[in-house]
């Protein structure tokens, strides 16, 4: 058994530093190790708090530049945890390296999980819609609305991610695997794919001038388009097929710039033909 | 644009270069960006629209995993400058858009190449233990997702008052911007699909379907009243999901319902 030493906790100032540099953490990402130096730097407030020789700063820094990938604003939980073992390493020095890599890793994934459909599949995208429909009046509430709402966001995850995390150490490891984080992801990819479906309809506009049968009636000439034969069946099927083919081809792996540039040539082409008017 | 005008447009260049690396605090939204770039040239009306405008666009972008997005730093400020200063529309701005976030997207892959450089710099300082070395290493990394949108900025900004701009956008023959403002009315669905596919839900695609039904028959509602019943049915879905009744279930039977199909449309 190895003595038991004394090692300060992070302090009020430290949590702020920390809280500081992660918002900084993808500064340097690289196809290599990806966020690595990001979080190397995220835990150096940790590190010179709990380690006082060189050869253990330079193993921890060492450590934390190992590759690291995951949703950026929940990975504070991540470096919560990682500082409440850092600091049990410190003290006792019977957690070994592995174990605080493994740690890292392992949440990693899952919090990406959670993290992807909740940041960026429903927060990012619905208060985004919601400020571009205000923008597009020209109103600065839209801009503000946007900007703020999710930095709130962004905020309150980084800064109790953190302190939950560092508060509670591995016994996180359950949270993340458990139902509550289960039930909040699946209510955001409900939330999520609901306003998608909605915008697929409300927020894009096909025109089908094309006239298919021309006939008179009591005098008038009447025109049977493309846009109304469609628009009997169901309004926005156009937009709805798009879609679904859209999310073929990215499923398939082809990048999404190829896609629009795509429907760039599609658009053209088809007003070209006449078959989509302005 | 006076000299004061082309510092700060790019300062905010810069800063919308890193943010779109960091992806943090947003300023490389659209909404954002242009918007702050119609406020340094005195147009501030004209940066919320086409910032408005090309957030529908560029709604679902977004990186996960090691996959990138495209660049919505450079469209949004080039597009900017090139609609404002050199008094284009707001369509030729998003048209303009398009293949600028495609050059972002081929400029953001080079940097990060590049910063692999930093990273094995980085593993040499900690070997020394040394902070303020690895620290520097990290800004570099992220001043150079800067620079590689400042300077495409500064040098549009530097010509886009003059003739050659006007003359070079008006050369493009009718059919192709007519062309393409017909496509940018459907384009929005690349990054709805982007979305999608990532969720990884195929279970809850029929909360897809209500949304686009109730949207397209119910005429008059806006995107908040959406959003409440969107909220409603997954606060629903949850209460009813037996997946979440631990005391009705084994524990062992629950399977969950996000995760193992990742296959949206087979």
């Amino acid at each position: 058994m190895t003595e038991v030493k004394k090692v300060e906790s992070l302090t009020k100032k430290d949590i702020i530093n920390t809280y500081f540099r992660s918002t900084f953490m993808l500064g340097s990402f690289n196809f290599e190790r990806m966020q690595a130096i990001g979080v190397a730097v995220t835990m150096i407030p940790a590190i010179k708090r709990f380690y006082h020789k060189k050869d253990d700063q330079a193993a921890a820094l060492k450590r934390h530049l190992e590759f690291f990938n995951t949703t950026p604003w929940p990975a504070s939980a991540i470096f919560g945890v990682t500082a409440a073992m850092e600091q049990k390493k410190a003290e006792s020095g019977d957690i070994d390296e592995a174990a605080i890599t493994n740690v890292k890793i392992g949440l990693m994934g899952p919090l990406a999980g959670i993290g992807d459909p909740i940041y960026w599949g429903t927060a990012r995208p619905i208060l985004a819609a919601l400020g571009a429909s205000l923008a597009i009046s020209g109103s600065i509430l839209g801009p503000l609305l946007f900007f703020f709402g999710i930095n709130i966001i962004r905020f309150l995850t980084r800064w109790y991610g953190f302190k939950v995390g560092y508060n509670q150490g591995t016994d996180i490891v359950q949270d993340v695997a458990g139902n509550r984080l289960k039930k909040l992801t699946q209510m955001a990819s409900v939330l999520g794919l609901f306003v998608m479906g909605s915008l697929v309809s409300k927020w894009t506009s096909i025109k089908m001038p094309l006239v298919l049968v021309s006939y008179k009636q009591a005098g008038k000439v009447v025109d049977t388009t493309m846009q109304s034969i469609l628009d009997s069946l169901l309004p926005g099927l156009v937009a709805l097929l798009m879609t679904f083919a859209c999310m073929w081809l990215l499923k398939h792996k082809v990048n999404a710039i190829w896609i629009i540039f795509g429907m760039f040539v599609v658009g053209i082409l088809g007003y070209w033909a006449g078959i989509f008017g302005l | 644009m006076n000299t004061m005008q082309f510092i700060l447009v790019i300062l905010v260049a810069l800063i919308c270069g890193m943010a779109s690396v960091l992806d943090e605090r947003q300023f490389h939204r659209p909404l954002v960006a242009c918007t702050l770039i119609g406020l340094v040239l005195g147009d501030l009306q004209t940066g919320i629209i086409l910032g408005g405008q090309l957030e529908l666009i560029a709604l679902g972008w977004m990186n996960v995993g090691a996959a990138m997005a495209p660049d919505s730093a450079l469209a949004s400020t080039i597009s900017a400058i090139i609609v404002i200063v050199g008094h284009q529309s707001i369509g030729e701005g998003i048209a303009i858009a398009i293949p600028l976030a495609a050059a972002g997207q081929v400029l953001t892959i080079f940097v990060r190449t590049i910063t692999v450089f930093f990273q094995h710099q980085a593993d040499h300082f900690a070997a020394e233990a040394n902070f303020r070395g690895v620290e520097w290493c990290h800004i570099g990394g992220l001043l150079l997702q800067g620079l590689r949108v400042a300077i495409p900025t500064g040098a549009v900004a530097a010509i886009a008052g003059t003739s050659l701009v006007s003359q070079w956008l008006d050369a493009i023959p009718t059919v192709i911007t007519h062309g393409l403002q017909v496509s940018g009315g459907f384009i929005v669905v690349v990054g709805y699909a982007m979305v999608i596919n990532m969720m990884k839900a195929r279970a809850l695609m029929p909360f897809f379907f209500i949304g686009f039904t109730l949207a397209t028959f119910m005429t008059g509602i806006n995107l908040v009243g959406l959003g409440i019943l969107g909220a409603c049915a997954a606060v629903i879905y949850v209460q009813l999901n037996p997946d979440f009744h631990d005391s009705i279930k084994a524990p062992a039977a629950a399977t969950n319902v996000g995760s193992d199909d990742d296959d949206v449309l087979g």
